[in-house]
């Protein structure tokens, strides 16, 4: 086991800076006080139980939420939105119309992004594991292939920062260990992923690091998802 | 400019396949008129000259009564599996997904204004003794007006719990002054009694004060938590 500062672990260059982040939904705190860095080419697993504030706290990474208090500097900028192409968003929902085929999807999503390239979102369908040649609405996939597809609108523009929440869910072990690998190849080619997951054994081997959350907080940061689940008072 | 025009046409086009698959809007909104038009018909029998005093009005507020169903439908289909969010996230400016709303709520309404007059003309035995062709631009002004305002006081209220209650009680106060000026024109180029310029460009003044300040404003309305 290595256990870390709860605030950073290493001397990288930090591609996201959280400092003393608050954050009510009307008397409830949501997160509280919480100071975290990120860097460049590592893989996070966020994990707490259900409430612990992943999901709020992804949410202000990605500038859908306002923090109450504190601050979040992306890429060295507080202004999230101005730096919002070089980070991908994945929801526990897909984000993507279940009317309209994968590939329309993408091609829709794309051009967000300024991409007018096709053959971009051929590319990375099939870099998910798909067939862009699949002509059924998304509404008709199962969830497994619901989640690629959800990670392919997430690398259609290349981001340098993923923030995914929950890609695993509803995912059989083969394919959400395929998406590990996906996930461990794009971190390698340096770019930095926070995965928010109750399946943190999935990611055993391939996170850099291991973020345990409880009732708003970081209560530490370890190198394997064991030891993450010790309570720190235990320790 | 050209980012901004290829941000709208993509998500116009989306809307408009999105549409064409489901036929929500159109089916709801297609139906209610037809209800509308129906009921007025029988509850009042008037003569033609009656008919070309009153038709505007009747007209109009079924146009306006109908347009809410679509406006409704506008945002709902952005909340299924939170794809909102993913726009959100995104680099597109907020102004070209507020016009591709606008622009995609203006062809439904259109549309169903083509479709719905024939059967008011012929219900109501209808034949303008003004410039017919003036009910061209007053109903692409009315139109306007109803859709950009409905557009944004849909995205509003969008996160309240009964949305669907909040968009006309926001939508209609704010519609009276444009609904005032496309029914008074509507009249006058039906009955002939007077030119209807004077309410066409108060129509048109009416459009371009809302549409820039909801162009102004929907970047709030569309990051509000």
């Amino acid at each position: 086991m290595t256990d870390t500062d709860a605030t950073h672990p290493s001397s990288l260059s930090p591609v996201i800076s959280v400092n003393n982040l608050v954050k009510y939904f009307g008397r409830f705190v949501a997160l509280r006080d919480v100071s975290a860095v990120f860097d460049a080419g590592r893989m996070y697993a966020l994990i707490g139980d259900n409430g612990a504030g992943k999901t709020t706290f992804l949410r202000a990474l990605a500038g859908l939420t306002k923090p109450t208090r504190g601050s979040i500097s992306v890429l060295g900028n507080l202004d999230i939105h101005s730096v919002c192409r070089y980070f991908g968003y994945m929801a526990h929902p897909s984000l993507l119309y279940d009317e309209m085929s994968g590939v329309e999807n993408l091609r829709y999503f794309s051009r967000l992004y300024g991409i007018r390239n096709d053959q971009r979102c051929a590319e990375v369908i099939r870099l998910v594991g798909l067939d862009p040649q699949l002509a059924r609405p998304v509404g008709q996939y199962s969830q497994g292939m619901r989640q690629r597809m959800s990670l392919a609108r997430v690398v259609i523009h290349d981001p340098k920062v993923l923030l995914l929440d929950e890609p695993f869910s509803n995912v059989d072990v083969s394919s959400a260990r395929e998406i590990v690998e996906l996930l461990a190849q794009m971190r390698d080619s340096g770019k930095t992923i926070v995965v928010v997951t109750h399946q943190a054994q999935l990611l055993e081997g391939a996170a850099d690091e291991f973020v345990w959350m409880r009732e708003g907080q970081i209560v530490s940061r370890t190198s394997d998802s064991q030891s993450s689940r010790r309570e720190p008072e235990e320790r | 400019m050209s980012l901004l025009a290829a941000i709208t046409g993509a998500a116009l086009a989306k809307d408009l396949r999105l549409e064409w698959r489901s036929k929500d809007a159109i089916n709801a909104m297609l139906f209610f008129a037809l209800l509308v038009v129906v009921i007025f018909s029988f509850s009042f029998n008037p003569t033609a000259e009656e008919s070309r005093q009153i038709a505007g009005g009747l007209i109009w507020v079924a146009f306006l009564f109908a347009a809410v169903v679509a406006l409704n439908q506008t945002w709902a289909r952005e909340l299924r599996n939170q794809v909102l969010d993913a726009y959100r996230v995104s680099p597109a400016p907020a102004s070209a997904l507020f016009l591709s709303k606008a622009l995609g709520n203006f062809i439904f309404v259109s549309v169903l204004e083509a479709l719905m007059a024939p059967l008011f003309i012929i219900f109501y035995s209808l034949r303008a003794l003004g410039p017919t062709w003036q009910l061209i631009p007053v109903s692409a002004l009315g139109t306007w007006a109803i859709v950009v305002n409905g557009t944004f006081f849909a995205a509003m209220s969008l996160r309240t719990r009964s949305r669907e209650i909040m968009l006309p009680l926001l939508l209609f106060p704010i519609s009276i002054p444009a609904l005032l000026a496309t029914v008074n024109a509507t009249t006058l180029i039906l009955t002939g009694e007077a030119s209807a310029k004077v309410w066409i460009v108060l129509l048109l003044a009416y459009d371009v004060v809302f549409t820039t300040g909801c162009l102004l404003l929907f970047e709030i309305v569309l990051h509000a938590e």
